[in-house]
């Protein structure tokens, strides 16, 4: 079990870009965004076709971030200029980036096995795989949860999560909504991308189906981030999420290790998040109970 | 100041729920004008409102600021001018964001967002006595989140961040409506105060009789979609309510009787 520790604690960090990005458009802004399950193998698609065509791993990740970005102006031009509800708007850039990912590709799955990648890159910290990963993982989330913390606390930062927050109160003042969800939603499929591209290559393969689920998998490390991490101020909150994430694959590998088939591992995460959703009505009611008890 | 030309404005036109809310309205308003604004539901007072701040746009007529046409102006980009607190106490603030971050989203209204940190140093005194002189122990509460506040404080807070940054026009939609009247008196006082103090041209929608006829210069009763009374300076001071009722009944009774005599 405790040798399980280390990679746990890797991906966790490397998904928690993602919980990151799922956290700008669900909590900041107030969509549920599906564009991240086709962000997601967009970036590990993007980075890995670039590692096989020769370039080196940051100007990969870089342009899968990129890639990631002008998925969410997509959306976000789908959702404000031409008015589709958020959830479809997300849909159909989704869908529309499984033809895009298998024709960057070539193929469904593309094996960067013997590749230089960023990993190898990091490859001076240890001689042991596992700890460059886990190196990886603290420095990407570190940095890229600083940036945020950062570009959120700007006059333009501070408009979006208005935005979010209450549409009428921020047009009164003066701020265009259709820019600020725009921008949010390449922000956060920026990231998304970035943490697709790094599970990519940590994994050793891009494939086209690896985004299914990954928006419950984001969710379930905001929920349960929230839960156990709290919320008081904008550095909590993304210090939750990480720390979420973190615990949502530490909670996997433990269902694992007790013997569930790894096939059910999309319904038990499903399960999860629907319960971690109904939280307020489920307490609500058994107060309401409780009250009528006494 | 404000200037409003002929505009008319029908919800929903050619549908069963069609609603024609303004019919040709037309007003002018001075600097530093304060007009109140009564009427019963459905005369087109916040319709009225709404046209100016471009929550949508009207079907016909124009609209001005300083003689600049701002009729085909997103609501956004009106907001430059034009400083708004609404009926509902939850609309004019971000909840979920301290007292000072929706102060700072206020005071740049009329300029774009830029990179630099949203919370500045220098603001925070300045925030602090703004938030002083509402009397509602605001003062020391920058970092209180917006939701933790009594409906009250965040109607105060709301005025305060229309008049921060220095509005052309100051549109008040039934802003002490929601409140307890101990609270909503409170409120009118600030309101009345700081317009006195900025000379505001303000615009304001009430539904109190009293209230109208206590604030402002100038006072503008609508019906039906239409401005049916509009008095001034002296004359709108010797008015009382009584007198108000009767000028409503003279001159939506003979608006009735124009309507009967076009159906026989």
């Amino acid at each position: 079990m405790l040798e399980l520790a280390i990679p746990t604690l890797s991906q966790g960090l490397l998904w928690s870009i993602l919980a990151i990005g799922v956290y700008i458009t669900f909590r900041v802004l107030d969509i549920a965004d599906l564009t991240v399950e086709g962000s997601f193998p967009l970036g590990a698609a993007t980075a890995a076709k670039l590692l096989t065509e020769g370039y080196d791993p940051i100007t990969s990740v870089f342009v899968a971030c990129l890639a990631g970005m002008a998925a969410g102006i997509v959306t976000g031009i789908l959702t404000t200029k031409l008015k589709i509800p958020a959830l479809l708007a997300g849909i159909l850039t989704m869908i529309a980036l499984y033809s895009v990912n298998l024709r960057i590709m070539g193929k469904a799955n593309l094996s960067l096995l013997r590749m230089d990648t960023i990993f190898t890159l990091a490859g001076f910290i240890s001689d042991d795989p596992q700890n460059v990963a886990l190196f990886v993982g603290i420095v990407s989330t570190a940095v890229l949860a600083l940036l945020c913390y950062w570009f959120f606390g700007t006059e333009i930062g501070s408009a979006i999560r208005a935005t979010g927050a209450n549409p009428r109160m921020i047009r009164a003042n003066g701020i265009n909504t259709d820019n600020t969800i725009i921008l949010g939603l390449l922000i956060s499929n920026g990231l998304v991308s970035i943490s697709g591209a790094l599970i990519g290559q940590a994994n050793g393969f891009a494939d086209v189906g690896m985004g299914v689920g990954t928006i419950v998998i984001g969710l379930a490390s905001v929920i349960i981030g929230e839960v156990l991490f709290g919320t008081r101020t904008f550095w909590r909150c993304l210090l939750s999420v990480v720390l979420g994430s973190i615990v949502y694959r530490v909670v996997i590998a433990i269902v694992l290790a007790l013997g569930m088939p790894p096939n059910d591992l999309k319904l038990f995460t499903a399960i999860l998040v629907a319960l971690a959703l109904s939280m307020p009505l489920i307490q609500a009611k058994f107060k309401a109970m409780r009250k009528a008890g006494e | 100041m404000l200037d409003i030309s002929h505009i008319s404005k029908t919800f929903n036109p050619g549908m069963i729920t069609e609603k024609v809310a303004l019919i040709d309205v037309s007003l002018h308003l001075a600097p530093g004008e304060f007009v109140t604004v009564i009427g019963g539901n459905g005369a087109g007072k916040s319709t009225l409102m709404n046209s100016i701040a471009g929550t949508f746009p009207v079907d016909k007529g124009t609209i001005s600021i300083d003689d600049e046409d701002i009729t085909d102006w997103p609501e956004h980009r009106r907001a430059k001018y034009i400083g708004r607190v609404f009926q509902d106490p939850m609309m004019g603030t971000a909840a979920n964001m301290m007292i000072e971050e929706n102060l700072e989203i206020a005071s740049r209204r009329n300029r774009r967002p830029n990179l630099s940190w949203s919370s500045k140093k220098e603001d925070k005194e300045k925030f602090q006595s703004m938030l002083a002189s509402l009397h509602l122990g605001l003062e020391d509460r920058l970092e209180s989140k917006v939701g933790l506040l009594s409906g009250g404080q965040r109607q105060a807070l709301t005025l305060l961040m229309a008049t921060l940054a220095d509005p052309k026009l100051l549109l008040l939609d039934e802003h002490t409506a929601a409140l307890d009247p101990k609270t909503a008196a409170q409120v009118l006082k600030i309101t009345t105060s700081i317009v006195a103090e900025r000379h505001l041209t303000t615009l304001m929608i009430t539904h109190n009789m009293r209230d109208a006829l206590a604030c402002g210069n100038r006072l503008i009763m609508m019906y039906g979609g239409k401005i049916l009374i509009d008095v001034k300076d002296r004359e709108k001071k010797k008015l009382t309510v009584k007198d108000l009722l009767l000028m409503f009944e003279k001159a939506a009774g003979s608006e009735l009787g124009d309507d009967s005599l076009l159906l026989s």
